[in-house]
């Protein structure tokens, strides 16, 4: 694996309207609630404290919590990352439905698949935290 | 009472690293033992050349285009099928010591139950993970999650950093080089061996044999994390064998222009990772050109792993004998395997990737049926998969192979086989990271091993590998396209594809590098 930079993008498309699911995404103080592998996390300002499953703090900088676009971009700070941008949309499909898209990217690229694998299992625990079996069809 | 299951795994062992395949480096005589008194299988290919795809076709009986595990990093779903399983609810005592890789290594989440298993000991949340009912885990290093890493650090914490640290500060498969040669993933460790991974496995092994009833029928899958890289066995054991002295491996061609030429005959990403231009999966540092490998570093690397080859040899021979304290010799089948092999060297290439020769896909492979059931020695020449081991421990059990498993319970000698319709052998592989996919599908029939190229990043898939195994042992000549080899590469190729298993209907994601 050559690249430096990781970027993927994972998506789930939901059977809720979109403002009822940027109620729980685009709030910061709530994403241990819906991401599995967080157990808790504090916000203070534009900076959030996520703790992960296995103990490890992992620091993040809250750069975009947009209602109106319904996007929430954030940037994990941990040493470990060069680089990290993080960007959640909820996409308004006009039927009573909407499509959440959840952006990864890093350096190193390792850790774009990472938190990015960790994201799709995220996403794919939303129609079930959202109080549905499946993912919208 | 039935027979019960010893089932011995290492980590990329190559085919011609023991003394009963020929093998000249390293000793080991508790193996060559079980092959004189068993059955060894002299031409076994994985089902793919990476570690998860591999273990996962051995657990589930499948190929990877139908159990969905493509590359390492994609997680086998916790729903997949599992000879453990079946052989648990037969009334088999299961367990799982050593390697298991069936989930992401990399996983700061604990998402994954082999990484968060450690947390609560060893019996998995609700009894069973995969049909297991007791697992104790290792890997290659000693970092991580899992219990020896846990272990290490609790009782013995200054031999931690003792370990090559298999990534580097940017979470890539770590180039940096040493020992005498500099050699890449060499590493003079002071670990003591007695708490090195290699024991580790044995003794845990052999304290989970303990706690089982005489009568109780078991399965047990001591799955040894070497002699995958890297190459830092216990610094105590390394002067057994003098890299000096070690010989150059037939499939090194030591003369650069001998070795580029061979390299230049097979399709193109094998001589663009030669260069070090391109590195299509996570599978070998990224940092690291071949082409610098010398002459002394091959000699290093084998030497190295030839010594962990030998620890593993005598860790079998601890639990063996712990096997005969108990009274039960008689009544174990053993079975010795790897998931898939190592370069080692071979065309001036060190670990593995999409390169389907037999440095990768010719294993090791032995079984020593339990002496009650009087098998007569033999030795197998007909092609086999390790997708046959499933049905073969359901045998061995006394029940009938599942449906879903793809391969055949293994035979017992050549008229066996041929009687039964072993014949030919597949392997695939497919990556596809940030942006470079590489896509091969493989057949061992007769004397040729056939692979066919799709499209991909480096391919536009008419490319394609043919090699004769008795003329060319060391495939060095690929056959592909000399017009006079046209109507049996054909006959290959029509019989590859038409022997493709059925794909799994979704395609599974890639969670992590590894």
């Amino acid at each position: 694996m050559t690249a430096t930079r990781g970027s993927v993008r994972h998506q789930v498309r939901l059977a809720h309207p979109p403002d009822e699911v940027w109620e729980v995404l685009g709030a910061p103080e709530r994403v241990h609630e819906w991401f599995p592998g967080i157990d808790s996390c504090t916000v203070d300002g534009d900076q959030r404290v996520v703790v992960t499953h296995a103990g490890l703090p992992m620091p993040e900088h809250l750069l975009t919590v947009d209602p109106t676009l319904r996007r929430l971009q954030y940037r994990i700070t941990a040493p470990m990352f060069v680089e990290h941008l993080g960007t959640i949309d909820v996409l308004d499909l006009d039927d009573g439905t909407c499509l959440v898209v959840y952006g990864t990217d890093a350096e190193p690229a390792a850790l774009a698949l990472v938190i990015g694998g960790a994201a799709r299992a995220a996403l794919a625990y939303l129609p079930t935290f959202m109080g549905t079996d499946a993912p919208a069809s | 009472m039935g027979r019960k299951i010893l089932f011995v795994t290492t980590d990329q062992q190559r085919y011609d690293t023991l003394g009963c395949n020929g093998g000249a480096l390293a000793r080991t005589p508790v193996v060559d033992g079980l092959a004189a008194q068993g059955i060894r299988f002299e031409r076994v290919h994985p089902q793919s050349v990476v570690c998860m795809p591999s273990r996962s076709t051995i657990l589930t009986g499948q190929h990877p285009t139908t159990h969905g595990v493509w590359m390492n990093g994609v997680p086998l779903p916790l729903e997949a099928p599992s000879v453990a399983d079946v052989l648990h609810r037969a009334g088999y005592r299961t367990a799982l010591v050593g390697k298991a890789h069936f989930e992401p290594f990399l996983d700061p989440f604990l998402r994954f139950p082999e990484n968060a298993l450690s947390r609560t000991g060893t019996v998995p949340p609700g009894g069973l993970h995969r049909g297991f009912e007791h697992l104790e885990l290792a890997t290659h290093g000693g970092i991580g999650p899992l219990h020896y890493a846990q272990w290490l650090a609790a009782e013995h914490p200054g031999a931690v950093g003792g370990f090559y640290p298999v990534l580097d500060g940017s979470l890539q498969v770590n180039g940096a080089g040493g020992g005498d040669t500099g050699a890449p993933q060499v590493k003079a460790n002071p670990i003591a061996r007695g708490i090195y991974h290699t024991d580790w496995v044995a003794d845990r092994t052999i304290a989970w044999l303990d706690s089982l009833g005489a009568d109780e029928d078991w399965f047990c899958w001591m799955s040894f994390p070497d002699p995958h890289h890297p190459w830092d066995p216990p610094e105590s054991e390394v002067g057994r064998i003098d890299w000096r002295e070690v010989p150059l491996p037939a499939g090194y061609p030591e003369d650069r222009s001998e070795r580029e030429a061979v390299i230049d005959g097979k399709p193109r990403h094998w001589r663009l990772w030669y260069d070090g231009t391109l590195v299509s999966n996570y599978e070998a540092p990224a940092t690291w050109v071949p082409a610098t490998l010398t002459p002394d570093q091959v000699r290093e690397v084998n030497a190295r792993n030839a010594v962990e080859c030998e620890l593993v040899d005598e860790a079998l021979g601890r639990v063996l004998g712990r096997i005969g304290e108990r009274g039960w010799t008689d009544e174990v089948d053993v079975v010795f395997t790897t998931d898939h092999g190592e370069l080692q060297g071979d065309f001036g290439l060190l670990f593995k990737g999409p390169y389907h020769v037999d440095a990768l896909m010719r294993l090791p492979l032995v079984w020593r049926p339990a002496p009650s059931a009087s098998a007569t020695p033999s030795v197998v020449t007909r092609p086999v998969g390790l997708v046959d081991l499933a049905p073969t421990f359901c045998t061995i059990a006394g029940i009938e192979p599942l449906p879903w498993m793809q391969g055949g319970s293994l035979p017992m000698d050549d008229a066996d086989a041929e009687a039964r319709g072993f014949e030919r052998v597949l392997t695939e592989w497919d990556s596809d990271i940030f942006g470079t996919d590489v896509h091969l599908r493989t057949i061992m029939r007769d004397r040729w091993v056939c692979t066919a190229y799709l499209p991909g990043t480096s391919h536009d898939g008419t490319e394609g590998e043919l090699y004769d195994l008795v003329d060319d042992p060391l495939q060095r000549h690929n056959r592909w396209d000399d017009p006079a080899m046209r109507p049996i590469r054909d006959d290959l190729v029509d019989d590859l594809w038409s022997s493709q298993p059925p794909s799994r209907r979704d395609r599974l994601v890639l969670e992590s590098p590894v």
